[in-house]
């Protein structure tokens, strides 16, 4: 996956590029609003990491500017402000996401991740598959092997969302943002103890795990023997 | 020197002197108005008196002749304080008068003597004075000329004694505008002064100093009492800024102390990658714990310093509870804590969704963290109520609540109370909900739930200011 990254914290960005480096996906970096938006506009780049305040050319233009000419490469906007209607503004703007520094690597390369894939054509299909695990979107209904699995309407979002991005890592802010709603840092486990709750209820009869608890940044659902 | 021309800057001085200027012009005016209507009122009754005499004299002489006048003329010319007399003959000899001696000419016209003239009278011994007097003179039809006259020292003697008067006043006006200029003058710039070094000292560093005040309740004293107050405002933030910055430097350094304890313990220890690991999460979990402490920290100062409330919409606080009781629920539950939804009153309020949500997921998160350490089985109750103008959000719990005592630190920044030291959290969690209710125009309550803690998000039914219903009567 290529990413740029538009940053003017030198330091910042070349943390960034070396971490996009070690998490397999090469970065590239650019110091200011202007040049960043140069390289976006040819269109190579899988995903754009934004940050808000930029030299000669603020984040938020650069972005609009891209969407303005047709360009819809993933971007995900960083800003140090950081309130829910900061969130608003830099979405409307045509931001994909939107991290408040100071962030986790972690997230920002599970969300980075997840938006690279939003293209992809996973949105339309009715029918997710991940294994044997099965969820039918119409009819609300999740089966396993053939056997059928009862869910909170919760725990049947829960469990949507993680199919739709299984074999990426989702973080428990993500989780409560497009499950819940709310774009709060979810306090200590209350995440943790939906999630284990819907493991409960996908694996109990079986023996290979679906859901994997990804240390230190969140959860994956994934299928034994493929690759993530 | 210098301070008598600093003096002369006062404003104080400078409307005093013009006020002086203004006053002296308006007495001279006043003064010579009324001096000249005084004496131009003599002068009417002395020629009325003159004519009167005239016409006296003029009888004594139908009925005695020139003799009866002459007699007439020294009797009345003896009398103290007479007027003034004078009888010539068609060839100008005097004939009988009280006159010494008078200006030359003066019997030449008949009619009123326009002007002053001076005169010397008899019976004044050896030092006669010069007079100045007007005078009638009327010619009888065999030539005989009478002039009859009156001093006009009444007169003279009203202006002499009023510009006496006015110059007098004028200089204990002037003296006394001095004299006042002086002490005023000085001392309002003896306390300019004190206040100017006050604030000195102040800028030079002594945050706790203050401006002198004398306890007069002049205006000066108004003026150092508001700046006082003024001072010791930013006094108050700036202590508030150290104690939080002192507070962050104390709740930052122990998970960093955390951390470089487990990186180095890890270096010199681990064998195993199982014991890297370890290690590395712990780390990681330390860095999201700073993560969000700061996170806490910028969303507070964000709050205070005034959100926008662009985000406000109207909802009703019992969709919120829902959702909060659906999210910690599962949580609750294995933490063996009894969580229940309690009524819920469904009436909107004007409130930002995200905000609301997170802080009665703080409080509740609060209570079953904190419920836990009770020995009583734990049971936590949310709820929504109305209450005349108000609606509150209740987060009720039986655990072992907060002493009465230190009910009001608790809201401060980073007050973790002693028992709550080894439970993990920033705390920031109830300052934060204290600065979301500042901003929603609410309030933070705290009180005993006898056993436990009762926290009250209190609301302002939404009843806008800017509705029109209650602008009908300024139409």
């Amino acid at each position: 996956m290529k990413i740029l990254v538009i940053e003017d914290d030198r330091e910042a960005a070349r943390y960034l590029e070396k971490a996009f480096a070690e998490a397999g996906h090469s970065a590239d970096v650019a110091g200011d609003g202007e040049t960043g938006y140069t390289l976006a506009e040819q269109g190579t780049y899988d995903a754009l990491v934004v940050d808000r305040m930029l030299p000669r050319r603020d984040g938020l233009s650069v972005v609009a500017a891209l969407r303005a000419q047709g360009n819809d490469t993933p971007a995900l906007i960083l800003s140090a402000l950081g309130q829910v209607d900061d969130r608003v503004t830099g979405l409307r703007a045509g931001g994909d996401d939107y991290l408040t520094k100071p962030y986790a690597f972690s997230e920002l390369l599970a969300r980075i991740e997840v938006l690279q894939r939003r293209s992809s054509p996973k949105e339309a299909e009715t029918v997710y598959r991940v294994g044997d695990l099965e969820l039918d979107r119409l009819s609300h209904s999740a089966k396993r092997a053939g056997q059928v699995i009862i869910l909170q309407p919760r725990e049947f979002r829960l469990l949507e969302y993680l199919m739709r991005h299984a074999g990426q890592v989702v973080t428990r802010t993500m989780l409560l943002e497009h499950v819940w709603d709310y774009h709060f840092d979810p306090q200590t486990n209350v995440i943790d103890v939906h999630v284990s709750r819907l493991r409960g209820k996908i694996e109990k009869d079986f023996d290979t795990p679906l859901l994997h608890t990804v240390r230190g940044a969140g959860y994956m659902l994934k299928a034994a023997g493929t690759v993530a | 020197m210098s301070r008598f021309s600093a003096m002369m800057k006062m404003t104080a001085v400078r409307l005093s002197a013009l006020y002086l200027i203004l006053f002296t012009i308006c007495a001279l005016v006043l003064v010579f108005y009324m001096t000249s209507l005084s004496v131009r009122l003599l002068t009417a009754q002395t020629e009325t008196a003159v004519n009167e005499e005239i016409e006296s004299i003029g009888q004594s002489y139908e009925r005695g002749g020139i003799a009866g006048l002459v007699r007439s003329i020294d009797r009345r010319g003896s009398q103290p304080g007479a007027y003034l007399y004078l009888v010539t003959d068609p060839a100008g000899r005097i004939v009988a008068g009280n006159v010494q001696s008078i200006e030359i000419g003066v019997l030449q016209n008949e009619g009123w003597i326009e002007r002053p003239i001076t005169y010397e009278r008899y019976g004044e011994g050896n030092d006669p004075k010069v007079h100045t007097a007007i005078a009638r003179v009327i010619v009888m039809p065999n030539g005989i000329r009478v002039m009859v006259g009156r001093d006009l020292g009444e007169p003279e003697q009203v202006r002499l004694v009023v510009r006496r008067a006015l110059m007098a006043a004028l200089g204990i006006m002037g003296v006394g505008a001095f004299l006042i200029w002086f002490f005023v003058g000085r001392r309002a710039l003896h306390r300019i002064d004190e206040v100017s070094v006050a604030s000195q000292r102040i800028m030079g560093g002594d945050l706790a100093g203050r401006l002198p005040v004398s306890g007069s309740g002049d205006e000066f004293d108004r003026l150092s009492e508001n700046l006082n107050g003024m001072l010791a405002r930013i006094q108050e933030l700036n202590e508030g800024v150290r104690h939080v910055s002192d507070n962050i430097a104390h709740d930052l350094k122990t998970p960093l102390t955390r951390m470089h304890n487990r990186a180095e313990s890890a270096l010199a220890n681990a064998k195993s990658t199982k014991a890297w690991r370890v290690a590395m999460e712990g780390m990681i979990s330390d860095s999201d714990q700073l993560i969000r402490t700061f996170n806490a920290i910028l969303m507070i100062s964000r709050l205070e310093s005034g959100y926008s409330t662009e985000a406000m919409e109207q909802i009703a606080l019992s969709a919120i509870a829902e959702d909060v009781f659906e999210l910690y629920e599962p949580s609750a539950e294995e933490a063996g804590v009894k969580f229940m939804l309690g009524p819920l009153d469904t009436a909107p309020v004007k409130a930002n969704r995200e905000l609301i949500g997170q802080t009665i997921s703080n409080l509740v998160d609060n209570a079953i963290k904190y419920a836990r350490g009770s020995e009583n089985p734990v049971e936590v109750t949310l709820s929504v109520a109305r209450q005349d103008d108000k609606i509150k959000v209740i987060v009720a719990d039986n655990g072992p609540g907060i002493p009465q005592d230190q009910m009001e630190r608790a809201t401060e920044r980073f007050v973790r109370l002693e028992d709550s030291r080894s439970q993990p959290g920033s705390g920031l969690g109830l300052s934060l909900a204290k600065a979301v209710m500042k901003l929603h125009g609410g309030t933070l309550e705290l009180a005993d739930n006898a056993p436990g803690l009762r926290a009250v998000l209190v609301f302002p039914v939404g009843r806008t200011v800017d509705e029109p219903q209650n602008r009908g009567d300024k139409r």
